[in-house]
């Protein structure tokens, strides 16, 4: 029982991420189309900004502002000079131009920060909580809570502004959201601003677990993508859903298996879904594309 | 150019418009213009490039020659969300709603180049011309009705306060009656002042309610007229009103 819970926890905290990963591929695969796999990166950004603006003397609250702000600028400019310039290309083009764009900002990191593994301070020690014989890392919790509000105030910002409903509508219609005056071409752009600020945040909060360097988008985006392929593309809800799941499996079939399987799950996963449900667990269920 | 027939300045403009789909030409040079105040029916069989010629009026169709007027302006280079602006709106062939949202949602974002206005005289006049949506303002606008759905449509372009309605067969696929709703709501606008451009698989209704009309073949207008001149035109009788 007590390791159930302690493999339960970790996947939910490692799904949780992976859930704001997929999130931020359906966000903008919903405006655009485009499946961005530079999503990891942002990830890396978040996490990686912080940690050398809290190395050179900056308040961590403050660094970790400063960072979501700089993957959002760094978001804004992937779709300003790498996405726009390329619009009407096929899907094929759009993915290899987010591959390129991922490339590029890992070598970026590589040169501005370094090649070392970092972490950051846990936001409430590092002294684990007793939950029925598992031993949980406060920041687990925190993680937790964190994707939590931001799920929460995504939904309430799609669902009860007009501006969210713009962005649906473009999601659901492109035509129909340029015959009535939405510049689409904005719509993408904050699609990629807000899932800039979504995958930093989850970099930022899960770096004092996993820790972080130059290199961990590649393997997020990979995860993040299994989990939004998994809830079934461009449903949000399936993101959260697909995201938890795929950590809940890794976490289990690492504790029970063996840790070597632990990062093959979500090629597996990846496969079976091409294979056994092309439309995800929730692709069929849902009529509002969110 | 006929840019000032019976003296009044065209609302609308179109010279020698070329427009394809990839190396595909669907208009081969299409020329002509709508007054304030008319509503112009475009006639023409499947194909001809009808959609075509709405879809590049409103700025969601690549034009490769000629020029498009509104109000003496070219606007042939101004995307599609800066006409709405302008007043232009259109109500889209298959009517293309927002098919997740309320339909209350669809009209508002109908008005999106307003949103900061208030906006309730303008959701009470769509609700005063189609009082059917009344009660449906919370429905999800995929779960409507056919005839629900076109009148939402027209009612989500209105919201824009077009001076120029484009009209892509509104009446396909509808009842009889709803027909009837529908072309007596464009006659009503008519007499509020708006201007309409429409195109209808039911030529003979389209040419009763219309002040002038264009016969589109194969991307080229091939007869033009007042609605009268065309329903008695005998090719046109012949191929669109199967006398
Ligand atoms: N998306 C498209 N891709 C390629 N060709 C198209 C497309 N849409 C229309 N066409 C072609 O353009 C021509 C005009 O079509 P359209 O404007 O839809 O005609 P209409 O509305 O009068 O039925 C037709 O030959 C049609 O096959
Ligand atoms: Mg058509």
């Amino acid at each position: 029982m007590a390791e159930f819970l302690q493999f339960l926890f970790s996947g939910l905290t490692v799904g949780a991420v992976y859930a704001l990963v997929a999130l931020g591929f359906t966000l903008i695969y919903n405006a655009s189309g485009i499946i961005n796999f530079a999503q990891g990166e942002f990830v890396m950004l978040g996490g990686m900004t912080t940690v050398f603006l809290a190395l050179v003397g900056v308040p961590l609250p403050l660094a970790a502002v400063v960072a979501v702000l700089a993957a959002v600028a760094v978001g804004l400019l992937l779709h300003r000079f790498a996405i726009e310039p390329a619009r009407g290309a096929d899907t094929v083009s759009l993915i290899m131009i987010t591959i390129g764009a991922s490339i590029f900002l890992r070598g970026a990191a590589q040169v501005v920060f370094d090649k070392r593994f970092h972490s950051l301070p846990h936001l409430f020690g590092t002294d684990p909580l007793r939950i029925g014989g598992a031993a949980i890392l406060p920041q687990s919790l925190v993680v937790l809570a964190g994707a939590t509000v931001i799920v929460v105030l995504l939904w309430i910002f799609i669902d009860r502004t007009l501006f969210g409903k713009a962005v649906i509508a473009t999601a659901a219609n492109r035509l129909a959201a340029r015959l009535v005056g939405i510049n689409t071409g904005h719509m993408i752009g904050f699609s990629f601003a807000i899932s800039a600020a979504i995958g930093a945040l989850a970099g930022i909060l899960v770096t004092p677990i996993t820790l972080t360097s130059y290199d961990v988008g590649t393997l997020l985006a990979l995860k993040g993508f299994a989990a939004a392929m998994l809830g079934g593309m461009g449903y949000a809800l399936g993101a959260v859903v697909g995201g938890l799941l795929l950590g809940l499996l890794e976490a289990f079939s690492a504790g029970y298996l063996s840790s070597k399987y632990k990062d093959v799950v979500a090629f597996l996963v990846i496969l079976a879904v091409f294979f056994v449900m092309p439309q995800g667990l929730l692709g069929r269920a849902k009529v509002e594309r969110v | 150019m006929e840019r000032t027939t019976h003296g009044v300045a065209p609302l609308l403009e179109i010279e020698n418009l070329i427009s394809g789909y990839g190396r595909i030409e669907a208009l081969h040079g299409v020329s002509m213009n709508i007054k304030p105040g008319e509503i112009v029916s475009l006639v023409g069989a499947n194909g001809a490039g009808k959609t075509t010629l709405l879809r590049a009026i409103s700025g969601v169709q690549s034009v490769s020659a000629g020029t498009i007027r509104f109000e003496g302006q070219a606007i042939d280079r101004l995307p599609a969300h800066a006409r709405v602006p302008l007043g232009i709106a259109q109500v889209p062939e298959g009517r293309q709603l927002f098919a997740p949202l309320t339909a209350t949602d669809n009209l508002m974002l109908g008005a999106w180049w307003r949103r900061a206005d208030d906006l309730s005289a303008e959701l009470a006049r769509v609700h005063e011309l189609f009082p059917m949506l009344r009660p449906l303002s919370r429905s999800t606008a995929g779960m409507l009705s056919g005839g629900q759905q076109q009148m939402l449509a027209i009612g989500r372009a209105l919201m824009s306060k077009p001076r120029l309605l484009l009209l892509d067969e509104p009446s396909l696929g509808l009842a009889p009656i709803l027909v009837d709703q529908i072309l007596d709501a464009i006659v009503r606008l008519k007499s509020e002042g708006v201007t309409v451009l429409l195109i209808e698989q039911n030529a003979r209704a389209a040419l009763a309610i219309a002040d002038r009309a264009y016969v589109l073949e194969t991307g080229r207008i091939t007869a033009s007229g007042t609605a009268s001149e065309i329903a008695s035109d005998e090719r046109v009788q012949r191929a669109y009103l199967g006398i």
